[in-house]
């Protein structure tokens, strides 16, 4: 299992560097954001709809070009340092389990046969090695969702991005799929910028939480959640917890622009 | 069925109430009432037509009873099915053209905006102008009389094939195509894997439609292209019967040309759903 380093000793993975994205001429979705990630961040972004959290998201996985500033990657920057989970599983209903999870090694010229044990072990990851060949249309969506995070991680990318993967979960699921996060990402060691509005989710989840405002979006805060990992049902209920949830809570207010 | 209920569905097998015995029942039913109902009303349909035709003495060169039409099927079997084999091979030969053509030139539009944006206007013009009106001067040019035929019945059977393949190729979920776009899928990726599966239930249902065109296409075409050289279809056997007032080989050739666009829409039906029921929702069974 790789160590993970305090925060502020880690190494720097990737920089946005003074980013603005603005849709149609006049629209202003993202005003001048600068954002350090380092390698083994958990990062959110919190905020409001509008804050441009997704945005963010998309500028960093290259899917929108930021009308100014830049996304620096520390070092060579290539096709498999990136997973993605969006907030629908997104799954190819016409295809198994497996060949779902394949899809970024497929993409890429490797045969199924090639990259099995790899495809398997994911599976593993999250619990699903019983189901390579099952469709999508026969899982629960909490399940859908592991087959999509499986597929997110199979290339073992330095940086996962997620998009409200959870939200349209129940709370029982999710909190399970919080936990189960927890324990992949400190088994592959990977970067996580993980978007929510959810100032819980991302209090348990992550280490450092980017608080953004809306109209135009842009970065309001960093609050820092120092708590150890692992964090496991017990840190829901600790003082800890509800310390960082209050200080996440404020600063949220301040970006929707209610007094604290 | 989700794997996660497992322990809901054990719990209840032992306990059949008054409400599960009676959707049982209606159920069990409706599979009957299914076969059974289509097949009285047509007992009923040619009983109540021989009755008409026998109670009012109509001659039968106005109104053939059923028991000519019977014996007219039976007497020309031969000439009918050599009939029959001819307008199929025409209507199956024209569908093969139409979904090659078709989706082939979906494909071809969905890849180049720019031949998509000259050409589209012009399928639907073709579409859009009864074959009738064109099957005159398609014979006046192309002197094969197959290749005349074959061009009719494709001019009516392609059009829906490529409107739905088009419309299948631009349904793609925006989610995968992002994550292909990530993946840094090449253009022939994202077609091959991505939007050929997603078009693949349209494409099908565009197939359906076409089948039942290709045949309407194929007895257009006989009409108006008449014998000559190739052997005589059902279109043209009925034609001449008429001309005959043999109604009762009329009808005969008739319920060849029905039962014929019946195969052909049941063949397709069972083949789209053979390619869809792993995974797509009109091929999905509910339960309960």
């Amino acid at each position: 299992m790789p160590t993970l380093l305090p925060l502020g000793q880690r190494p720097p993975l990737l920089r946005m560097n003074h980013v603005d994205k603005v849709f149609n001429g006049n629209i202003v979705a993202l005003r001048d954001m600068t954002l350090d990630v380092n390698q083994g961040d958990f990062i959110s972004l919190l905020g409001p709809s509008g804050c441009g959290k997704s945005t963010a998201l998309r500028v960093i996985a290259d899917l929108l070009h930021p009308t100014r500033g830049k996304v620096e990657w520390e070092g060579a920057h290539g096709l498999g340092d990136l997973g993605v989970v969006f907030q629908e599983p997104t799954l190819m209903p016409w295809a198994t389990v497996a060949q779902n999870v394949w899809l970024p090694y497929r993409l890429r010229g490797n045969s199924y046969s090639s990259v099995r044990d790899e495809v398997r072990e994911s599976l593993r990851l999250v619990g699903l090695e019983n189901f390579l060949d099952a469709y999508p249309r026969e899982l629960s969506g909490g399940m859908k969702m592991r087959v999509s995070i499986a597929r997110a991680m199979v290339t073992n990318p330095r940086l996962i991005l997620m998009d409200e993967p959870f939200a349209a979960l129940d709370e029982i699921t999710r909190h399970k799929l919080n936990n189960d996060l927890l324990k992949l990402k400190a088994k592959i060691g990977c970067t996580v910028i993980f978007v929510t509005h959810s100032v819980f989710e991302s209090v348990f989840l992550s280490d450092r939480i980017i608080v953004m405002a809306a109209r135009p979006g842009r970065v309001l805060r960093e609050v820092q959640v120092d708590a150890p990992y692992p964090r496991d049902e017990d840190f829901r209920t600790s003082a800890d917890y509800a310390a960082h949830t209050r200080a996440a809570s404020e600063a949220l207010k301040e970006a929707m622009g209610e007094p604290a | 069925m989700t794997t996660t209920d497992q322990g809901l569905v054990s719990a209840s097998v032992d306990a059949i109430d008054a409400d599960e015995q009676r959707r049982a029942r209606a159920a069990r039913t409706e599979r009957i009432a299914k076969w059974a109902l289509p097949v009285i009303m047509m007992v009923l349909v040619i009983a109540a037509w021989a009755w008409v035709v026998r109670a009012n003495e109509i001659p039968h060169y106005i109104l053939p009873g059923p028991d000519r039409v019977w014996g007219s099927l039976r007497d020309d079997w031969a000439m009918l099915i050599d009939a029959a084999y001819l307008t199929g091979r025409i209507t199956l030969l024209a569908l093969l053209l139409a979904v090659v053509g078709g989706a082939g030139l979906a494909i071809v539009f969905n890849q180049s905006k720019l031949l998509e944006l000259s050409f589209y206007p012009y399928a639907v013009i073709l579409q859009v102008t009864p074959v009738v009106s064109i099957a005159p001067l398609i014979f006046i040019y192309v002197d094969s009389k197959v290749a005349g035929m074959l061009l009719c019945a494709w001019l009516v059977a392609f059009f829906p094939v490529l409107s739905s393949t088009t419309l299948g190729l631009n349904s793609v979920d925006h989610n995968l195509r992002d994550l292909f776009r990530i993946y840094g899928a090449t253009r022939w990726q994202r077609l091959r894997y991505l939007q050929l599966p997603s078009a693949l239930p349209y494409f099908l249902g565009g197939l359906k439609i076409a089948g039942g065109l290709s045949l309407i296409g194929a007895v257009v075409a006989e009409l108006v292209a008449g014998t000559g050289g190739i052997g005589s279809g059902l279109a043209f056997r009925i034609q001449e019967a008429g001309y005959r007032l043999n109604i009762a080989r009329m009808f005969a050739a008739l319920s060849l040309v029905a039962a014929m666009g019946v195969f052909i829409f049941a063949a397709l039906s069972i083949f789209s759903h053979l390619l869809l029921r792993k995974w797509h929702e009109s091929a999905l069974k509910r339960d309960g």
